[in-house]
């Protein structure tokens, strides 16, 4: 909790050395960890190929890095952050530890808009589906979390908008996505719904720079909108009646922020699929690493893009050359952590 | 008169609470809102303090519709404290009445070194430089009264507009949070409006009454003034006698059961 006061001229800050400190040990982390992930392929490189690769335009590994390794390792790392970053958000605004873009309705939005564009598309012609994955997929993607996310915002408004109402709408919503999208992958033919399985479960296999500029692009302008809104986000902790008498526009700071949140959330989901509990989970494990009342921003998108990174890795070499979908292994490893974390802020 | 309410109407959902009432608030006094349970007085007040719009008429700050103004600007003249505000678990004090310099602040300028005496110079006045560090959690029902109305006074506003500050405490700390209100008033020239349900403090502490039934103000004036035993049983449906207060002279309401054994 303790904070140094930073001051230049007639600019100044309120600075939290831990979790400057967490921030930048995550950065450091997040390249090693993207690093070690460029490593494997088709034929494995040494750490000094992957860096060689990256930097050398002579390097003979300098084709098969830049076109198939680092924008993977890049889609990885961004979507990581964009989903923390974005359940960092919905957690502060919800005051709710267990709160995520899910809730909104975003990824299961996304899910029932896939499965049911790679269903009915297959089943109608299966030469559709084939630029459907490269190009159809994220777009379904980006407008069915949209979708998921208006319809539990609009069903959450009742002349404001209360952190726990919004969190009981937006369950109950996901429940119902989710039985859709159940239904549709038991009408689907066996080839697309085994299709669309990959794609729900969050995979970053064979993603390009296709994926990786979208991503990159939402968190560039997302990134510093949230950051300018931190202060509003912080105060919003508070009564509403207490932060509007502070002097904020308690509903407006509220939409912009969701909104910012599931941005984020709906470009992640379209450029990896749904990849589950890191946007509940990071947030979380900064909140605890840097001590502080509620997830510190940066330090959470940080932390998403470790574990995203990380979970990929392990999920390439746990039963190479089998690669599992990222997806499976952060939901192994986020649950038991996650009730671990819960077990332990209970003692 | 800084703040005046014009004919408002004000209301919840489809039940309308108050309508069309005037009142102007005496620059540099306190004012004290009195009257029976859902007679309107926390909605007036929160009309006041711009929380709640109003359905007709309007609120004037310096001769402007409050919201016409950016609520910004309204921060940085008008505190209001709600009743029973909620802070996030584990908040410490000093956090509290940092909070207070918000609509003085910018994303570039966080915590200057006003911030830091404003919040210094509150938590010295409420008497809690002591208690800066105490998680809010761990403070008594009036020491963390204190700590709110600190949160306030870090604002740095003329107009203080507190809703029930007492409520929930007991009576030495209902005297302790109205004596600060008081000091504060008599230090820096502040102009306070709050509601209170006690009638013998509000006769004490304040300068200027207003007793309010069914949405409308019934009396105002100086407590004298106000406190009749007419008015009492016209606003309260009490039959009481008035004597002066021994202590400080004011008003005191001695309120007459049917059934109170008499010597």
């Amino acid at each position: 909790m303790t904070r140094r006061p930073l001051r230049v001229g007639r600019l100044s800050w309120r600075v939290r050395p831990r979790a400057v400190t967490l921030c930048v040990t995550g950065l450091v982390l997040l390249v090693l960890l993207m690093a070690l992930n460029m490593r494997i392929g088709e034929i494995d490189m040494s750490l000094a190929d992957v860096l060689a690769g990256t930097f050398d335009v002579n390097s003979p590994a300098h084709f098969v890095i830049m076109e198939l390794r680092l924008p993977r390792a890049l889609t990885g790392a961004l979507v990581g952050m964009a989903l923390a970053l974005s359940g960092a958000i919905i957690q502060s605004i919800a005051r709710n530890p267990l709160a995520s873009p899910e809730i909104l309705g975003v990824t299961t939005g996304a899910s029932v808009a896939v499965v049911a564009g790679v269903v009915a598309s297959g089943s109608v012609n299966s030469g559709v589906s084939g630029l459907l994955a490269t190009l159809g997929v994220p777009a379904l993607s980006l407008v069915g979390g949209l979708l998921g996310a208006a319809i539990v915002y609009g069903l959450a408004w009742r002349r404001g908008l209360d952190g726990y109402r919004l969190v009981l709408v937006g369950i109950g919503v996901a429940a119902v996505f989710t039985n859709v999208k159940f239904w549709l992958l038991t009408v689907g033919d066996v080839n697309d719904t085994s299709r669309a399985m990959v794609w729900i479960s969050g995979s970053l296999n064979a993603r390009g720079w296709e994926h990786v500029v979208p991503t990159a692009l939402a968190l560039v302008v997302l990134v510093p909108v949230t950051l300018l809104g931190a202060r509003s986000l912080d105060a919003l902790r508070f009564g509403d009646d207490t932060v509007t008498a502070l002097g904020v526009r308690v509903n407006l700071a509220r939409a912009l922020l969701i909104l910012a949140a599931v941005l984020l959330a709906a470009v992640a989901t379209a450029a990896a699929g749904p990849i589950a509990f890191v946007a509940l989970a990071a947030p979380q494990i900064a909140l605890r690493l840097a001590r502080t009342a509620q997830p510190p921003l940066l330090c959470s998108a940080l932390v998403g893009g470790v574990l995203t990174t990380g979970a990929d890795l392990i999920a390439r070499i746990a039963f190479s050359p089998i690669e599992l979908p990222v997806g499976i292994v952060t939901a192994v490893l986020g649950a038991p952590y996650l009730i671990h974390l819960i077990w332990r802020s209970r003692k | 008169m800084r703040l005046q309410a014009a004919g408002v109407k004000l209301g919840y959902g489809d039940r309308l609470i108050v309508d069309g009432l005037d009142l102007g608030v005496e620059t540099g006094t306190v004012t004290t809102i009195i009257g029976p349970n859902g007679c309107g007085k926390s909605t007036l007040l929160r009309a006041l303090g711009r929380l709640l719009k109003p359905r007709g008429g309007e609120v004037l700050l310096d001769g402007k519709r409050i919201d016409k103004i950016p609520t910004r600007e309204v921060a940085k003249v008008l505190g209001m404290l709600p009743q029973a505000p909620t802070a996030p678990e584990g908040l410490t004090v000093a956090d509290l009445v940092a909070r207070g310099r918000h609509p003085h602040q910018t994303w570039y300028r966080q915590w200057s070194s006003d911030d830091e005496g404003a919040v210094a110079a509150a938590l010295d006045m409420t008497g809690l430089s002591d208690l800066a560090e105490r998680p809010l959690d761990e403070l008594s029902g009036g020491q963390r009264q204190r700590a709110w109305i600190s949160m306030a006074l870090a604002q740095g506003t003329d107009l203080l507009l507190l809703d029930e500050p007492t409520t929930f405490l007991d009576l030495a700390h209902q005297v302790e949070v109205l004596e600060l209100v008081r000091h504060l008033h008599q230090e820096g020239g502040r102009t306070v409006v709050m509601v209170l349900h006690d009638l013998n403090l509000a006769a004490r502490y304040a300068d200027r009454l207003v007793a309010m039934r069914g949405g409308k103000v019934i009396a105002s004036g100086t407590p004298h003034e106000v406190l009749t035993e007419d008015l009492l049983r016209e606003v309260f449906e009490l039959d009481a006698k008035v004597i002066a207060d021994p202590v400080a002279g004011t008003p005191l309401v001695v309120p007459i059961g049917p059934l109170t054994a008499r010597p």
